[in-house]
């Protein structure tokens, strides 16, 4: 799997921080998504993908 | 969902506001029927126009995303007889802006509400519910929790957050009490909201002389750094944005919550015996509940496609949050309470852009109240016949007026 984020689009709800803590994160100066793991383990797919769901900016993707 | 309804319009003469009183929780009957039928119905709202009523999830996923349907008549104005529909859009008014202008100012608000910040208040949060939770057991009920616990700490969180001094709170509190209650006589609502107007300027004024370390003086920091400095006008529009946006829906939230559970001994008993459950439970909460009850008003700037209609430029659209959150197609049973679902992806803070910026507080105010009350307070229970609690059928944002309720003396406290 492998995941694409688009920080121009994100609006910082946090959403993806939620569902999947070790994948994705935010920047302390302007909230603003950070991708930690662009090709999560298998184990951290499923919440990646629920991560691209829950976005309510559309600012992630995941190819499988 | 029957065979019948499909495709049959219900028969609608406006805009349904109006709730079953035997499920007072449930959306009106009608968003069902329109659930099930082909298209959007177009339906006429108090405010007089028509509109197209969205009611299916991803309808309204796909309405809230789309950047051709702007936001800049308040998000409920379609409910409200008499409403404006085009009052030019305040500078600051985060909610009414779209495109770059939200994109600028909502980038300078959001590392104040990450999930990084908003964690590092919870202990604060905990103290302060476990103060509320102490203060109730100090008295005999019965005792109004609206007035006594739902209102009070949201306030003081936003008092925290905002840099409101400690000497300052109790009229803080006082003012917006007023002001988001739905019985406030109309002279008594302007006075009250003169009042928090003049407050919010004097806070503002006296961080742009000496910002300090709190939501607004770091704002007025970042804003001066990224040479995008901020208006007073700015300020006092989003500091009272903030207020409201994250007291009333919160205070509501608490309220409606507590009674809802009350209502279904066997979840509440699940989350007593378990308050790790907090987590899922809150979401839950909120997308049964969707408090804010009349969805969201947009307009379209161009032709666009909901689901599989044509939409024309200039037409009103209405996202019905609360009905989007009982679709079954993507919450199996979705008028039940499941503490233990997995219902993250509700509706209730909106969708796109303008997705409710303090969501990760709300929430972490909410998972404090319902971790901890019930715990404390094991046998709470309501004061007067459930048919005496009155609803706000006409604000808003639902919850309930009061909520009278008391508690056996003994073996209370298991702090």
């Amino acid at each position: 799997m492998k995941v694409r984020i688009d920080v121009d689009a994100c609006v910082g709800a946090g959403q993806c921080v939620l569902a999947a803590p070790d994948v994705f994160d935010q920047r302390d100066e302007d909230g603003m998504v950070v991708l930690l793991l662009e090709t999560p383990p298998p184990a951290l797919e499923a919440a990646a993908e629920h991560a691209a769901l829950l976005c309510p900016a559309l600012a992630i993707a995941v190819d499988r | 969902m029957s065979e019948t309804t499909v495709g049959a319009r219900p028969d609608l003469a406006g805009f349904p506001t109006a709730r079953d009183p035997r499920c007072p929780f449930d959306p009106p009957a009608e968003y069902t029927e329109l659930r099930a039928q082909e298209g959007t119905a177009s339906l006429s709202c108090p405010v007089g126009v028509e509109a197209r009523v969205v009611s299916r999830y991803d309808d309204v996923r796909a309405m809230l995303s789309n950047p051709q349907l702007s936001s800049h008549a308040a998000p409920s104005t379609h409910v409200v007889a008499g409403g404006q529909l085009d009052r030019p859009v305040s500078p600051g008014s985060l909610l009414h802006m779209d495109g770059p202008d939200h994109a600028r100012l909502r980038r300078l608000l959001t590392p104040e509400f990450t999930v990084k910040r908003i964690q590092a208040m919870r202990p604060y949060i905990q103290r302060l519910v476990d103060d509320h939770v102490d203060a109730l057991l100090a008295q005999t009920g019965p005792v109004d929790l609206v007035s006594e616990f739902a209102l009070p700490i949201p306030s003081l969180v936003i008092c925290e957050l905002l840099g409101v001094d400690y000497a300052d709170r109790d009229r803080f509190q006082r003012q917006t009490a007023v002001l988001i209650a739905t019985n406030s006589d109309p002279a008594a609502l302007e006075q009250a909201n003169l009042e928090v107007v003049g407050f919010m300027t004097q806070l503002v004024l006296g961080k742009l002389a000496a910002p300090g370390d709190d939501l607004l003086g770091r704002l007025i920091v970042r804003a001066r750094e990224s040479g995008q400095e901020l208006s007073v006008e700015e300020l006092v529009t989003l500091g009272i944005t903030l207020l409201i946006a994250g007291h009333e829906t919160t205070a509501n939230m608490i309220g409606l919550s507590t009674l809802a559970l009350l209502r279904q001994p066997d979840q509440l008993e699940a989350l007593r015996a378990d308050p790790g459950l907090a987590g899922t439970a809150v979401d839950e909460m909120l997308r049964y509940l969707s408090i804010v009850q009349f969805g969201v008003l947009r307009q379209a700037t161009g032709d666009v496609t909901v689901g599989d209609e044509t939409v024309k430029a200039g037409e009103w659209l209405v996202a019905v949050l609360s009905a989007g959150n009982r679709d079954e197609s993507v919450f199996p049973d979705p008028d039940r309470i499941d503490l233990r679902r997995e219902a993250t992806a509700h509706l209730a803070f909106g969708y796109g852009i303008h997705q409710c910026l303090g969501q990760q507080l709300a929430r972490v105010e909410l998972q404090e109240v319902f971790a901890r009350l019930h715990q404390r307070i094991p046998t709470l229970r309501l004061a007067v016949p459930f048919e005496e609690v009155e609803f706000k059928d006409d604000a808003l944002v639902y919850g309930v007026k009061a909520l009278p309720v008391t508690w056996d003396r003994a073996g209370e406290d298991a702090r």
